[in-house]
């Protein structure tokens, strides 16, 4: 049986409880997921774009979906562990795809007329705000995976952050899967800022056991004219966790937006970055790092669609392949017709350390203007021979010399995370990382 | 059968249409076969061609695997459907009105032909640029030069035809074997019509003396051209190729679908260089030839080499990949390409670099320009082999847009599944430098020949690589087809 069919039918089956108790907004976008789930299906390794990661084998696995919305308990404690250091957050957690406040989130005072909250509520108290972005740009012609999500999505994070205004503080969200079955999940975040308004958002991924699990995220974003939007996603969760996240953003004008994708430790992850620039002088900053072995598999694919002109981008991912892991990553930039004098530069470079792994890149440009300066670049390669030997030379062993090497690699994007104490943070763990000192959180031993 | 009696007065429409000087088509009598495709048409062409049985059934065997296939859609190209029964696969302009059918009785129209196109069918003219040519109009090798010359060194060069008559078990120990005839939709189409083509093998030991050349010219109306070139070189050898292919300007789209196989054995080097300059079109792309040519070769031998050199102005449609797949240890291959696209011309085209051997290396530099409402694509893939240790490869893909309607893309693949391996790939696009441009300006040169100045200063990485007596046809070709760009 074709895989879509199999959460159609679902979907048709437990159409009433899934509906139940949610908001009339989300509810509204289901016909729609549905009728784009049914024409163009999931995506499946025929397609170009998903040659490399098998979306379908994942969704073909029988996963225990929480569609009732049972109260399932999760230890927040837990995820204390995971936090970041004199990282002073507006503390969110979602457990599945159910929002959860911290408690020093809630003593909090954001400015006036900010919204940080779960989406199906908000969505009730603000349908008319929620109705005018939800679904909107997450085009499910493009993607099997935003129309499975919109069809099943019940609950998410909601931000708002009105014209003019900066908060102060990042928002921090840590996703939790804890279950006892095998499980999939859903989860939606739309993010909405006004014009010239400020927000940094740090999403992190974390299991608290390890259960096979799927979690499938999809995270729309709307930049107003002249705003910053800074976004962090951080995954560290465990060789059963399958993750496929898809990101749309559209820019205004004048905005500026830093998007950091950082995956330290999961099973198979997908992620996709869409994004928009919808308004002239609008720029943007897409990095990765992944750093992966064992079997784990990281595919990155970022589509970057100048759509005016006088826009900037720029890409950089990096990738650190040990064992028996895979890389993949694709980026194109589309330049339209007109969009002239955009500046786009696409990097990626990757270090294999073993025979069996193995990486594959695509960087792609597509232009149709001419006063344009693109650039793309991309290696594959080993750490620096002369590098090594004058450091064995000077008394550093051979393990320790790989291990700087390594770190100065992705240093090249840690270090430039402008959240400080963050910035500080990955780099800790990506030193654990690389010494295999692999708990990414004190005392947690749950991923091996 | 019918014969096609073409009266329309070359030279007129030679000089009211410089652009494309290679337009003119040629009052020869051309025996053209009935349009359409079945295994009847590839039993004559066989049989015409007095083929022995094994390639016939090897013909066969690619049409009906053809038969099974699409037409692939995955390049960034905009290709209408091609009604495949409304081609001639077979056009012998060689075949006169009354008289026997004969290759040394060379009709003087055909020879005033490759006169125009600068082509020294004679001997005594290619004395001076020592080169030897095979010239193919249509289906038919017309006439090879310097036979002699080369026979004394032990080197084949012929027609293919002629190989299979003459050189059976050479052409059938390597026909098929590095382009499979269930390669690709043209492969196999190919493979079951392939009319002429060139046969090259250089004995071991051998250096080549002079250039190798063949000819490609589509006359007749109607029709396509589906030639295949097999070069084989042995242990220790070296052997310069060239290619250069016109066409008469046409409405309508004309098919060209070759297939080019090398084979470099121990320690060989072979040098292939292409001047494909088909007729691309008319400015608002009416006609013009579509070029979905297969091109490969495979360096079987320890330390062999492959270069592949490439300036492609021509053809509507260009969908044109020469790899090399490098399976012997210490080989290495080369890919230099300049693809202009100009008007509504379209190319998707590349390279692809699969690392096999140990201690291979490769060496990609492509220049893509575009003009006018053209798309240009570079499309490459290199791919490194779990057992490929110290692989080494460099690509650098370069985009100039001259305008701002056409389009300019670069689809790089890399595959790598060593951890010794080195592979970097670099791509800029920009615009012609208005600095430069104002230069030239300044200094009393016209923009046109700025333009053309500085386009052939970028493409010049690539242009080195040429043989001289190409080198000076490919620039004069750049700037004739950036003629008229400027808006």
């Amino acid at each position: 049986m074709n895989v879509s069919n199999i959460y159609i039918d679902l979907f048709r089956e437990n159409r009433q409880v899934i509906d139940s108790g949610i908001s009339p907004i989300l509810n509204g976008c289901r016909e729609a997921a549905l009728e784009a789930l049914q024409k163009y299906g999931l995506p499946a390794t025929k397609q170009e774009e998903y040659l490399h990661f098998n979306a379908e084998e994942l969704f073909r696995t029988d996963w225990g979906m929480n569609l009732g919305r049972l109260n399932m308990p999760v230890d927040y404690a837990e995820a204390f562990r995971c936090n970041v250091p004199n990282l002073s957050t507006l503390l969110y957690y979602l457990a599945g795809d159910t929002l959860v406040q911290s408690e020093s989130a809630a003593r909090v005072q954001t400015a006036e007329g900010v919204l940080i909250g779960s989406l199906n509520s908000l969505a009730k108290d603000y349908p008319e705000l929620v109705g005018r972005y939800y679904a909107k740009i997450a085009k499910m012609e493009r993607s099997g995976i935003a129309a499975i999500n919109t069809l099943f999505a019940q609950d998410g994070l909601f931000v708002y952050v009105p014209d003019g205004v900066v908060v102060e503080k990042p928002v921090q969200l840590v996703s939790l899967l804890q279950s006892k079955v095998d499980m999939m999940v859903n989860r939606r975040i739309l993010v909405v800022l006004g014009n010239n308004a400020q927000l940094k958002l740090l999403l992190c991924d974390h299991s608290i056991d390890s259960r096979n699990a799927l979690s499938v995220q999809v995270v729309e974003a709307f930049v107003g004219s002249g705003s910053q939007f800074s976004y962090y996603d951080l995954e560290e969760t465990h060789t059963a966790n399958n993750r496929i996240n898809e990101l749309f953003i559209e820019q205004q004008a004048d905005s500026s937006v830093e998007l950091k994708t950082i995956t330290l430790h999961n099973g198979k992850t997908r992620n996709s970055i869409f994004a928009t620039l919808a308004g002239k002088g609008a720029s943007l900053n897409v990095d990765g790092v992944a750093i992966t072995d064992k079997q784990q598999q990281v595919d990155n694919y970022t589509y970057i669609d100048h759509k005016v002109s006088d826009c900037t981008s720029s890409e950089l991912y990096k990738y650190v392949l040990d064992q028996e892991s895979q890389g993949v990553f694709a980026g194109r930039v589309l330049v339209r017709e007109d969009s002239q004098r955009t500046v786009a530069h696409q990097t990626n470079r990757n270090i294999c350390l073993t025979r069996s792994a193995r990486m594959f890149t695509q960087p792609q440009l597509e232009i149709y203007a001419d006063d344009v300066k693109c650039s793309h670049g991309a290696t594959v390669g080993q750490l620096d021979d002369k590098a090594m030997f004058y450091m064995q030379q000077r008394g550093i062993s051979a393990a320790e010399a790989r291990t700087l090497l390594m770190l100065a690699f992705v240093d090249e994007v840690i270090g430039n995370v402008k959240l400080e104490p963050l910035r500080d943070r990955l780099r800790r763990l990506v030193e654990k990382r690389f010494r295999g000192e692999l708990g990414h959180c004190e005392g947690c031993n749950i991923c091996k | 059968m019918k014969r096609n009696d073409n009266t329309d007065n070359s030279l007129v429409r030679e000089i009211s249409n410089e652009k494309y000087k290679y337009g003119f088509t040629t009052d020869v009598h051309t025996e053209i076969m009935d349009r359409g495709l079945n295994e009847d048409v590839i039993r004559m062409i066989s049989a015409k061609k007095g083929e022995p049985e094994w390639l016939l059934d090897f013909r066969l065997k690619a049409y009906n695997y053809w038969l099974t296939l699409e037409m692939p859609k995955w390049a960034h190209l905009d290709i209408p459907e091609i009604d495949y029964q409304n081609i001639s696969y077979y056009a012998d302009p060689t075949v006169k009105k009354d008289g026997p059918k004969s290759l040394d009785e060379i009709d003087p129209q055909l020879m005033n032909t490759f006169d125009k196109l600068g082509i020294p069918l004679e001997e005594r003219l290619a004395l001076s640029g020592g080169v030897a040519v095979d010239a193919v109009m249509d289906s038919v090798s017309v006439k090879t030069t310097f036979k002699q010359t080369l026979a004394e060194k032990g080197i084949i060069f012929c027609s293919i035809s002629e190989a299979v008559r003459e050189h059976p078990d050479l052409v059938k120990q390597y026909l098929g074997s590095v382009v499979n005839y269930r390669d690709n939709f043209y492969a196999a189409l190919n493979s079951a019509v392939f009319s002429d083509g060139s046969f090259v093998y250089i004995p071991k030991g051998v250096r080549c003396p002079m250039e190798l050349s063949t000819y490609f010219r589509i006359n007749a109306a109607g029709t396509g051209q589906f030639e295949r070139t097999l070069i084989v070189a042995d242990d220790d050898s070296y052997v310069s190729y060239l290619e250069g292919c016109t066409a008469p300007m046409r409405d309508e789209n004309q098919l060209h679908a070759a297939i080019v196989e090398i084979v470099v054995l121990d320690r060989a080097e072979v040098k292939y260089s292409t001047v494909q300059n088909w007729y691309p079109g008319d400015e608002n792309g009416r006609g013009g030839v579509y070029n979905f040519v297969t091109k490969r070769g495979h360096l079987r031998g320890v330390n062999s080499k492959l270069s592949w050199t490439q300036v492609e102005t021509g053809s509507a449609i260009t969908w044109k990949y020469p790899s090399c797949v490098l399976s012997g240890d210490g080989s290495q291959g080369e890919f230099y390409s300049v693809a202009l696209t100009n008007n509504y011309q379209q190319a998707d085209t590349g390279t692809k670099m699969i690392h096999i051997g140990k201690n291979t290396s490769s060496t990609i530099i492509s220049k893509g320009i575009s003009a006018g409402h053209s798309q240009n694509s570079y499309r490459g893939l290199v791919r490194v082999a779990k057992n490929a240790d110290g692989a080494r490869n460099y690509s650098q893909c370069d985009s100039l847009l001259l305008g701002s309607k056409c389009g300019a893309h670069t689809f790089p693949y890399m595959d790598i599944h060593n951890e010794t391996a080195i592979v970097e790939h670099e791509a800029t696009t920009s615009k012609i430098s208005e600095d430069q441009l104002f230069y030239c300006n300044q200094r009393g040169i016209p923009m046109e020949e700025a333009i053309g100045l500085i386009v052939n200063g970028y493409a010049k990485e690539v242009l080195n690589k040429l043989p001289m007596e190409f080198a000076v046809e490919a620039q004069r070709l750049l700037a004739v087809s950036l003629e008229n760009t400027i808006g």
